[in-house]
Order: C-alpha cells, then sequence, then structure tokens
C-alpha cells in the first residue's frame, strides 16, 4: 500500500514539475503576468509533493532516504525547489523561476532515470549523523544550484549589453545589478551550509572511522568545491570581485558541486560511494 | 428618426502645421470651448480634447450634416476661412469616429506611436465634459471603452515598453545594468545642452548626485546649480571617477580624453562597482576600447541611436497588433450602439402590444359575467402570452445581427410594417 503510494507520488511528482517548467517556458516566452503566478503555484505544489515523497520513502525504508543515487537526485531537486521559493519569499528576480525550474526537472529526469529500488542501509551509515550531514550538504548545493542559475543568466544578460545587440533575453531578464546581488546572497548562504556539512562530515568520519579526514575522493573533491567557493566569496569581500568574473566562477564551482555529487561515485569510487 | 450621428472633428500634427493649430480658437483650457460649444443646436452630447498635438471635437446630434458645418467653423472661429481649413480638417462618422477615437486613447494615432501621456489627457477632457454635464449616456459609455481599449492595447502589446528616444533609451540602459537609478550619482563631463538634457532625465528617474566637470568652471556652476550639485575642474576628473556610477560624456574637445589605460587601475578603487559611460559627444570623447573592461558598459551616440531604431521596429511590429484590437473594439462598440438603436422600437412595439391586449380584454372581460376571479386571470394571461408570443420572432429578427447592417432602413421598414407612431 504505501510503496504504491510512494510510486504514485514520484510519478506525479514528474509530471507537476514538467507542468510547471513547461507554464513557466510559456510565461517567459510570452510575458503574460498571469501565467507566472499559475507556475509558482504549480512549483510550491511540486515542492510539496516532493517533501511527501521523501517522507513516504523515509517511513518504508525507515532511514533518511539520501543515500542510493535516486535518492541524491531526488533530494536535490527538492532543495532546489525549495531554496527558490524561501528565496522568493524574500527577493523576488524577474523571470528566475523559469531557470530553477528547469534545473529542477532535469535533477528529478535523472531521478527518474536510476532504480528506485530501496538498499539495504550499510551499517556505517546507521547513523543520526546521517540526515544531518547529508541533508545540510544538499541544502548547500540547493543554494548553489541557485547560484548557478543565477550567474547563467549574468552571462546572458551581460553579453547582450556589452555586445549592443539586444535580442531575446534583454527585455526578459532582470538588471545586472539585481543578478549579482543574487549570486552574492546565494554564494552566502549556500557556502555557510557547504561548510557545516563539511564539518558534520568529518565529526561524524570520527566516530565512525577514527580520523577526521582521510582523503577519500568525495572529501577531496568536496574540499576543492570548497575553496572554490570559498576563494570567490572572499574575493568579493576583499577586492569586490562581482559581475562576470563572479558569474563565471559560480558555473565552474557548480560544475564541481555535481562532480561531487555524481562524477566522484562512478569514477572515483572511494568509501562515500555506497550506491551506484 | 431612430439612432444618432456619432460625429468626429479635428486636426492633428499629421495633416496640420502647428502654426494653424496654434491660431485655434481653443487653445485656452476647456471652460469657455465647452460653454461655447452648448450654445450650438442639435447637439445632444458633446466633448473636447485639446493637446498640443491635437483638438478633436467628438459630440452625438441628431443632424449630423448641419452640425458638421456649424463644428468646423467653430474649431476654427475666425481664424481661417472654410476654403482653407478643408485641407486640415478631418471628419468621422459613427464607426469610423469610435475607431479613430479608440486609436487615439491607445496612442496609436501620436507622434511618438505608443507614449502613454495622451491617455492622461484624454481622461482629463473628459472629466472637464462630463463635470459640465455636456456627456451623456453613449459618449460617457464610449469613453470609458476607449479607456479599457487603450489599457487593452498596453496590457496584451507591449508597445509602449521600449525606449524611443535617445535620453530614454540612455536610462533603459541604465536601469538594466543598475536596477534602479535611486542614489546614483552622475557626472556630466562638458556642460552643453545634450549633457543638460540627460541630467535632467537621469535626476527624474531618481539619481540624486550630479557633479558637473567643464573647461570653464563659470559654466559648470551654472548647471550644477540646477540640480543642487557640485562643479569641479576637468583636473579633478579622475577623482571623481571613483565616486561616480554614470557619466555622460559631451565636451567639444577634438580628441579622446579618457583612454581605458586611465580607467583600469581606477576599477578595483571602486572596489569593481559598475560605470556606465554615455558618450554624446561627436567626435567622441572616450576610447571605444572602454567597453572591454569587466563592470563597465560604454554606449556612444551611434549605439544609442541603434537602440532606438531597434526599438522603434519593435513598436511598429506591436502596432499592428494594437490595431487589431482596436478594430475589434471598435466593432463590438458599433454593435452595442446598433443595438442602442432599436431599443426604442422594441419598446414602441411592446407598448403597442400591451395596449392592443388591454383594449381587448377590457371589450370581452364585462360579457363573461360567470368566469370565476381565478379563470378571469388565466385569460388575462393567455391574452398577454399571445401577444407576446406573437411579438417574439418580430423582435429577435430586429435584434439579429443581419439587421444590423442597414439597421437604419430596416427599423424604418419595421415602424411602416406594424404601424408604430414617429419617436420625437
Amino acid at each position: 500500500m504505501l510503496s504504491e503510494i510512494n510510486y504514485l507520488l514520484f510519478n506525479s511528482v514528474l509530471v507537476v514539475s514538467f507542468v510547471a517548467t513547461a507554464v513557466y517556458l510559456v510565461f517567459f516566452f510570452s510575458q503574460k503576468e498571469k501565467l507566472r503566478t499559475v507556475a509558482r503555484m504549480i512549483l510550491l505544489g511540486s515542492g510539496i509533493l516532493q517533501t511527501l515523497y521523501i517522507l513516504s520513502r523515509y517511513l518504508i525504508a525507515g532511514y533518511t532516504p539520501i543515500t542510493s543515487q535516486h535518492e541524491a537526485a531526488t533530494f536535490f531537486a527538492w532543495s532546489v525547489t525549495w531554496a527558490y521559493l524561501s528565496f522568493h519569499w524574500r527577493y523576488s528576480v524577474r523571470n528566475f523561476g523559469t531557470f530553477v525550474s528547469v534545473l529542477a526537472l532535469i535533477m528529478l529526469l535523472v531521478a527518474a532515470s536510476v532504480s528506485r529500488e530501496f538498499q539495504p542501509l550499510a551499517p556505517a551509515l546507521q547513523s543520526l549523523w546521517l540526515p544531518i550531514h547529508a541533508g545540510v550538504s544538499v541544502m548547500a548545493y540547493g543554494f548553489l544550484a541557485l547560484a548557478f542559475c543565477g550567474g547563467i543568466m549574468y552571462l546572458l544578460q551581460e553579453r547582450e549589453l556589452k555586445s549592443k545587440k539586444f535580442g531575446f533575453f534583454f527585455t526578459r531578464l532582470p538588471s545586472l545589478d539585481a543578478l549579482d546581488q543574487l549570486n552574492s546572497h546565494c554564494l552566502t548562504a549556500g557556502f555557510t551550509l557547504l561548510t557545516l556539512g563539511i564539518v558534520t562530515g568529518s565529526i561524524w568520519a570520527r566516530q565512525a572511522w577514527g580520523t577526521y579526514w582521510h582523503w577519500d575522493p568525495k572529501e577531496t573533491w568536496s574540499l576543492i568545491t570548497w575553496f572554490l567557493y570559498a576563494i570567490q566569496l572572499h574575493q568579493r569581500v576583499t577586492v569586490g570581485w562581482r559581475g562576470k568574473k563572479a558569474a563565471l566562477m559560480s558555473i565552474v564551482a557548480f560544475c564541481s558541486v555535481l562532480f561531487t555529487l555524481w562524477g566522484v561515485t562512478y569514477l572515483l569510487g572511494g568509501v562515500h560511494s555506497y550506491a551506484r | 428618426m431612430p439612432g444618432e450621428t456619432i460625429l468626429l472633428l479635428g486636426v492633428n500634427h499629421k495633416n496640420t502645421p502647428l502654426e494653424v493649430r496654434e491660431k485655434l480658437a481653443l487653445s485656452s483650457g476647456y471652460e469657455e470651448p465647452l460653454q461655447a460649444l452648448g450654445k450650438i443646436d442639435g447637439l445632444r452630447e458633446y466633448y473636447l480634447l485639446s493637446t498640443c498635438n491635437r483638438v478633436e471635437i467628438l459630440v452625438s446630434a441628431s443632424d449630423g450634416d448641419a452640425v458638421e458645418k456649424e463644428l468646423a467653423g467653430f474649431l476654427f472661429g475666425d481664424a481661417l476661412s472654410p476654403d482653407q481649413f478643408e485641407k486640415y480638417l478631418y471628419c468621422h462618422r459613427n464607426e469610423e469616429a469610435i475607431h479613430h477615437l479608440f486609436m487615439v486613447a491607445a496612442s496609436l494615432d501620436s507622434m511618438i506611436v505608443g507614449e502613454s501621456q495622451i491617455l492622461g489627457q484624454l481622461k482629463e477632457a473628459y472629466r472637464w465634459s462630463a463635470d459640465k454635464k455636456c456627456t451623456g449616456p453613449i459618449l460617457n459609455k464610449l469613453l470609458h471603452k476607449a479607456f479599457s481599449v487603450a489599457k487593452r492595447v498596453r496590457s496584451e502589446t507591449r508597445i509602449g515598453s521600449s525606449a524611443v528616444s535617445i535620453s530614454y533609451a540612455a536610462i533603459e540602459l541604465a536601469k538594466k545594468i543598475f536596477g534602479s537609478l535611486d542614489n546614483k550619482k552622475v557626472l556630466l563631463i562638458g556642460a552643453g545642452e545634450m549633457a543638460e538634457l540627460a541630467a535632467e532625465h537621469l535626476v527624474g528617474n531618481g539619481a540624486k548626485d550630479v557633479v558637473v566637470a567643464n573647461r570653464t568652471l563659470q559654466r559648470a556652476l551654472d548647471l550644477a546649480k540646477r540640480y543642487n550639485g557640485r562643479a569641479v575642474g576637468l583636473d579633478e576628473l579622475f577623482e571623481q571617477l571613483e565616486q561616480v556610477d554614470i557619466i555622460v560624456s559631451s565636451t567639444g574637445a577634438p580628441g579622446i580624453i579618457l583612454h581605458k589605460e586611465e580607467v583600469k587601475p581606477l576599477m578595483r578603487n571602486r572596489r569593481n562597482k559598475p560605470l556606465f559611460f554615455i558618450d554624446i559627444a561627436v567626435p567622441r570623447d572616450l576610447d571605444p576600447a572602454l567597453n572591454d573592461l569587466d563592470n563597465v558598459y560604454l554606449y556612444d551616440i551611434d549605439d544609442l541611436h541603434n537602440v532606438v531604431e531597434m526599438n522603434k521596429a519593435e513598436r511598429d511590429k506591436e502596432a499592428v497588433k494594437a490595431s487589431r484590437i482596436v478594430d475589434e473594439e471598435a466593432l463590438k462598440f458599433k454593435g452595442w450602439l446598433a443595438g442602442l438603436a432599436i431599443t426604442p422600437t422594441v419598446t414602441a412595439l411592446r407598448e403597442k402590444g400591451n395596449e392592443i391586449c388591454r383594449m381587448e380584454l377590457e371589450r370581452t372581460l364585462p360579457r363573461l359575467k360567470n368566469l370565476s376571479a381565478k379563470e378571469r386571470k388565466s385569460v388575462e394571461k393567455m391574452a398577454g402570452a399571445i401577444v407576446s408570443r406573437l411579438l417574439h420572432d418580430p423582435v429577435i429578427f430586429l435584434k439579429s445581427d443581419n439587421c444590423k447592417d442597414q439597421s437604419e432602413l430596416k427599423v424604418d421598414i419595421f415602424r411602416s410594417v406594424f404601424d408604430l407612431e414617429k419617436k420625437e
């Protein structure tokens, strides 16, 4: 019974997210204000369904569902969606939702394409630290994903302004200043959470394996990612790095996030690669 | 006779030169001209619009031809004789008048298509007419419709969304860079007329500090005073560049006064805050390579011209869409008007039917003595039902669309067939 609900929930998440993205895209082309409200409501619905899906999976499995590839991707989509929705509560950035909804949909499609099987939890993972460490890390990824979307929008808009050829994006994208602020806010939130994720991870590692850090590929790449964001933040605070450089850096660093999440597991292995 | 004639007379910027428009009697406020209009015979409702680009009178009258001459005479006063003004004046009737009014309200007939000022002027003119009780049911409805058409055009097309003058283009670009211009600092290099115009627009859009740098300090001081700004000498330029956000350069210098290499080191002190250079001088004041610096945006006069041209092309495309909306709404209004024209006829027909019914009942009922109160009611009801069912189809025919095209003729025939007394 519960597994059927679980199955149905994931499919409805897919459908609702697809509709939200479609409406956002139509809004992006037509710029009809009514559509935006509709799209936002659908995206909110999708966010709620994703939460329910993760809860139902938790009830079935009995542990925080974040260990398999499917679960990680779903969690990622969830954190992107809710990071955006919570963000939107305070700042409104023109047409940002379109980019975010596309990214969340891609995450969900990734989740749909891999096995949805429940796998028994490896003994090392049976700990209270699992939800804390993994949850905080994935939430960090959510905000960093927003910075990535903002970075892409910045580059598109800046290119039109610099080349002085105003095409499709000029009227649809917000001002450079708004996008740069978006980058700064998301980066601050994302970087704080990322740091917390690494700290909680190393405390857990100390408990589980006896050392705080042992250069497992995932740990190494997390550190590289962390440094990329740290540099960017440092430069912004000290010399006022902003604009194009900051946008490019957000994109590069987010690629590093993606590699840490998936590339490492498939290409490099290591103790973090429990599920494939 | 059924229906009224809606008449619109006027002159506008398209076919009447300014010298002629200036001479028109109506250029001074609304109160007097409206009073004068009220004295013309045959006007049921009237309204007057007077802006710097157009003067238009819109009336609803019973006899169009006679009123048209009177109004033309009124419009031109003693300034021009009829032969002279004939080539300037346009006169639209009914559908054409409605269509024209909607075009004006939607800013499709304006000098700068899409500018929104005209709607405000239209509303003000209407307020005058309505306050003076010059408008009635038809013009009230027509003008309110015109406002809503304008609103629809604005929300469904992007006709008013892009800048079509150099100054507006600069503002639009600045907003895309800075978000809002509130509290942004402006530096004017050169204190010419163009700089003044640009400063006017920037300050009007929220820019706060104005600093003027000029070769002759006196001129800089004069200009700075007007915006509560400061004047500096040209030698203080680099110092100022660290503080300001928007630079408008318009000096008469023969060569480039600011090079990329000079600005580059400043960016670090500015903590990379964006700089927006607007070079409206010919020959150019600013090094075109400035645009290659990060967070520096440079637009010269040609770039701004290109923005304007691009926006104009876009606007023309949107204007086609807008015209379609106007056509559609004009047609709808025409339908309403035609409906209005047949209303008295329908009422007369129903009254006649009810009258016959009443008369026949009065004649018949006294002769039916044995009827109970209930049966009496039934007979009355039946008589009423026969009349209304008999009249149902003719009324439907009258209201139907195939009737609206030649509404007047058909209404006349209809009235003869049913022998309805001539109204009024």
